[in-house]
């Protein structure tokens, strides 16, 4: 189900939650799917021992990946055109994470309607893990 | 760089979905994905970073044979003694005692969904490189770009990453 330029108002908002304690072996299957084998990501001797870190992280790009899914589910399989993302903070093992995307701006395209997104997906403690853009393609 | 090509496969597409907690079956379905407005199975908007699995040059994924910087026996080092240390730093730099490299944003422009048998090439294009001071120190920032085109030469994604190397731990957090 795609969004339509007809009900869509700029300040329309959506939630998710898209992470529920994180378990550290979600980040290996994330690991395995992407083929980023980083030990920060799954080596806790490693990343505590050499790398100097608590204990291992989420790819940045899993958290990309787990706000993705709402985005789609709101704007609609294949309607996006653009999607970006900082990320801002670590996100660990027991995380929970909430992302959320706010219409920004509606705009008339040579591809007809494009909605654009503010995204900003934060931790159980409310702190900014990532934050980003993204657009996609309206029904009239 | 050597030249290479991602081949786009069903079941990596689906691996991939359920890495990142997505349930839609748009994504690994073909029954139900043929109902949709795509008409078949997508992959979700991340997925061409799993791109890595088919680079043979990508540098954090263990070679057989080659030494590895994750732990085998001591805290960093595992597969085959380490190289040699070179002017840019053993195994790429990444090794522990300090600094590391880490993604600080990612960004996709989409002409196209990927799908299953799509075989996509990429052209790396020029990307800036900056510095500056930051909580873990001095930061280095470098940007890639790749261009995504099929095999019919259509262009079907634009990625951009920005890659940071810290002085020490990040401090993110």
């Amino acid at each position: 189900m795609a969004l339509s330029a007809s009900t869509l108002k700029v300040g329309d908002a959506r939630s998710e939650v898209v992470a529920t304690n994180l378990s550290r072996t979600q980040i290996v299957q994330y690991a395995g799917a992407s083929g980023d084998y980083n030990p920060l990501h799954s080596d806790e001797v490693y990343v505590t021992k050499s790398a100097g870190y608590p204990t291992v992280f989420a790819h940045g790009m899993l958290t990309m990946g787990l706000t993705g899914r709402l985005l789609t589910d709101w704007a609609g399989d294949g309607r996006l055109l653009s999607y970006g993302a900082r990320f801002e903070k670590q996100v660990w093992p027991g995380d929970t994470l909430t992302a959320t995307a706010t219409v920004e701006a509606i705009e008339d395209t040579d591809q007809g309607k494009v909605a654009k997104f503010s995204v900003v997906t934060v931790n159980e403690a409310g702190d900014r893990v990532l934050s980003g853009t993204a657009s996609a393609r309206l029904d009239p | 760089m050597a030249e290479w090509s991602f081949p786009v496969e069903a079941g990596h597409i689906m691996m991939f979905a359920r890495a990142v907690g997505d349930p839609n079956p748009v994504y690994y379905d073909q029954d139900a994905a043929s109902s949709t407005e795509v008409g078949g199975v997508i992959a979700p908007p991340t997925f061409i970073q799993a791109s890595a699995q088919f680079n043979p040059d990508y540098f954090l994924r263990p070679r057989i044979g080659q030494f590895w910087f994750g732990s085998g026996k001591g805290p960093s080092g595992s597969g085959a003694a380490p190289p040699e240390p070179t002017a840019e730093g053993a195994g790429g730099g990444r090794r522990g005692g300090g600094g590391v490299g880490l993604h600080a944003e990612q960004h996709f422009e989409y002409h196209r969904p990927l799908r299953p048998g799509d075989v996509l090439t990429p052209t790396n294009k020029e990307g800036k490189t900056w510095e500056r001071e930051g909580r873990s120190g001095h930061l280095v920032f470098s940007e890639s770009i790749t261009e995504w085109h099929d095999a019919e030469g259509n262009l079907v994604i634009t990625t951009r990453g920005v890659g940071v190397r810290t002085s020490g731990p990040a401090q993110r957090s």
